[in-house]
């Protein structure tokens, strides 16, 4: 009886230390930290595109995809905390609402004027949605040892550079 | 003027239309990311079930799933915004 009150607590113990893991959070920062890298890029190809216009409607574009990173995996590290019952109906009702805010956001800059170019938006959005994700995957682990990020390969410092130092 | 009167009516009749064929088409398309999403989810809650030590992967391999499952979704919306009037 003792050693299946010592696997029990064992469980509970590991499955408490893996919701403090947050995969999904470290990578939606470093999806974001790419979408600054790239963003230059996408703003620059809709100002020569479509002018001041595109070049704003592809930034409100990429604003909307970190957006949708960083809510999405928000809503998954919170519900995680709760239960796994908690997530199941987080992510699916998040998934709604965020395309719900999304076609309201939609609706809106269409409606406001005609400084909102529809197709730098459209192909910003799609690119950098797809693009970051691809980029991403390369960076991935998803080992028993690194849930979420690939570590950084750690730099030999030889014991002449080290004395340099 | 009664033809003027036609012809905005008309006009103004494939401008609601195209909204209306918008907005159903947005909704058409999260149908099948959703359905995505809720197999992408319910397989990685079975895995953190059934190994709770590799929740961490399994959350990994979902967040990612879903939003390439989201893409889905986004192509819907790219559709939306290009013929919403």
């Amino acid at each position: 009886m003792a050693g299946g009150r010592l696997s029990m607590s064992g469980t509970s113990a590991l499955v408490a230390d893996h919701t403090q893991v947050t995969p999904e959070r470290d990578i939606a920062r470093d999806l974001a930290r790419r979408a600054l890298w790239v963003a230059p890029a996408f703003v620059l190809v809709g100002a020569v595109g479509w002018g001041v216009t595109g070049a704003a409607s592809a930034a409100i574009a990429l604003v909307l995809v970190v957006a949708n990173f960083l809510i999405g995996a928000a809503i998954i590290t919170r519900a995680v905390s709760i239960s796994l019952n908690a997530l199941y109906g987080a992510v699916l009702f998040g998934y709604l609402v965020r395309l719900g805010v999304l076609g309201v956001i939609a609706v809106v800059l269409k409606g406001s004027g005609d400084w909102f170019a529809a197709v730098p938006f459209a192909i910003t959005l799609l690119v950098t949605h797809l693009g970051l994700l691809a980029w991403e995957t390369r960076h991935v682990s998803a080992s028993l040892a690194f849930p979420g990020l690939a570590p950084q390969p750690v730099q030999q410092v030889t014991p002449e550079e080290n004395h340099a130092k | 003027m009664l033809n003027v009167l036609a012809q905005t009516a008309a006009g103004e009749m494939v401008e609601g239309l195209k909204a209306i064929g918008a907005g159903l088409g947005y909704g058409l398309a999260a149908i099948g990311p959703g359905i995505g999403i809720g197999t992408v989810v319910g397989n990685a809650i079975s895995a953190m079930a059934r190994q709770p030590e590799s929740a961490g992967m399994a959350r990994t391999t979902m967040f990612l799933g879903i939003a390439f499952t989201e893409a889905l979704a986004l192509i819907g919306f790219v559709v939306f915004i290009l013929l919403l009037p």
